[in-house]
């Protein structure tokens, strides 16, 4: 299957059904807050203080929700209005804006202490209609500018995306350096195709070596959480066949079930159906 | 679920409204008070970047008296607290935000307010 964000655009995309689904996948819901912390992680915040945070993309609150655990005040902005309904009704903290980010913000200068943003760069990598705001440069370009002010000096602003070529992030990070970001790619587990991550971290401010930029996971705790996650997948496995042996009820039903089955399949010899069958042999036979 | 915290924020972002495009004024508003937890620490913090004027005004506007007009320099929890409770607790639902420079409207309809622009008013 393509790419969702080849597919249609976001706001179509995630329409009521694909919000709702999207938010209910456990495997979504996993992913998701693991790339959470490790955003929030990267932004590297002042311990015990309380910021107020952007969150781009916040589609129905996966992210906002572990945002609010943490104890951060949050403001998210989505293009999605199915998946903005989704978050009112999980009752996020957050205030939540109907907004293209390609569009640009009209935040004030210095308002937010971070952004993070999950899964959603990607999207503004495709033109809608033909008109020149349309284009993904002027689009990122717009967006990068009115994030960088909108940010307070100095922060950091973390994208987790999902690039499809080298070109796309390269017209990212330069379409950022221009509107005045430092920072660049990180990539988590680089050798692994499941569990490597993208991050766009952006610094605003901070020159002279305030920031330092973080490094990628890599190596053995690839090996870590590719073991961790085999098993999981092996106890939830084991679990299921266990619970499957114990549900799985050979009655009578079944029985007929599984010879109509063998009949239709021409096989021979099939015991023909009576009011014995199903039946438990006495102990006396 | 625009808290006035958030409205202190926002600026018109259509294209070439770039001056006095703050704050945007409310109309027709229908308000719900939710209660939020305290949290001086975040309070004090945030203090900095507030626009005083344009938070007292707009609280006067949607009937919340308790903040002085001019900021205090003192920071005591009776003020704290109110201040906690204009910035965090007053949800605006529905209503129309409009920007003071060029007019341009951004409707709020259950608590979400619509801020996308039309293909010409982007920057």
């Amino acid at each position: 299957m393509s790419r969702p964000e080849l597919q249609a655009p976001p706001e179509i995309y995630y329409g009521d059904v694909e919000a709702k689904k999207y938010t209910k996948n456990t495997r979504n819901q996993q992913i998701q807050a693991d790339m959470t912390y490790r955003a929030l992680e990267l932004l590297n915040l002042p311990p015990d203080e309380p910021a107020l945070l952007l969150d781009i993309g916040c589609g129905s609150g996966l992210s906002g929700e572990i945002l609010d655990e943490e104890g951060y005040i949050w403001t998210g902005v989505d293009i999605a209005p199915s998946m903005l309904e989704v978050a009112l009704e999980r009752e996020v903290e957050g205030d939540l804006f109907l907004q293209d980010i390609g569009q640009g913000f009209g935040f004030r200068p210095g308002s937010f202490d971070g952004a993070i943003s999950i899964s959603v760069l990607q999207w503004l990598l495709n033109a809608e209609t033909s008109h020149p705001t349309s284009s993904p440069p002027h689009r990122l370009n717009r967006f990068f500018t009115t994030l960088h002010s909108a940010l307070k000096n100095p922060s950091r602003a973390v994208f987790q995306f999902y690039p499809s070529s080298d070109d796309q992030i390269q017209l990212i990070t330069s379409i950022a350096q221009k509107a005045g970001f430092g920072g660049g790619i990180i990539v988590d587990y680089p050798n692994s195709n499941k569990a490597r991550k993208v991050f766009l971290c952006l610094l605003v401010g901070g020159g002279g070596g305030q920031q330092q930029m973080p490094k990628g996971l890599d190596g053995e705790e690839v090996e870590d959480s590719r073991a961790r996650f085999e098993t999981r997948r092996e106890r939830t496995g084991k679990d299921k066949n266990g619970k499957r042996k114990n549900m799985k009820v050979i009655d009578r039903d079944w029985i007929l079930k599984k010879k109509e089955l063998y009949r239709k399949r021409g096989k021979e010899s099939v015991p023909r159906d009576s009011k014995f069958t199903g039946r438990k042999r006495r102990p006396v036979f | 679920m625009v808290r006035l915290i958030t409205h202190n924020l926002l600026a018109c972002h259509a294209k070439g409204c770039t001056s006095n495009n703050f704050p945007l004024a409310f109309s027709n508003v229908q308000i719900e008070i939710r209660e939020a937890e305290f949290n001086p620490e975040f309070l004090k913090n945030f203090i900095p970047k507030v626009e005083w004027n344009a938070l007292v005004d707009t609280a006067r506007q949607l009937g919340d008296t308790s903040l002085p007009l001019e900021q205090p320099e003192m920071l005591d929890e009776e003020f704290l607290k109110s201040l906690h409770h204009v910035l965090l607790e007053i949800h605006v639902e529905e209503g129309v935000m409009t920007c003071p420079n060029c007019k341009h409207e951004y409707p709020i309809s259950n608590g979400i307010p619509n801020m996308l622009l039309a293909e010409h008013e982007i920057g």
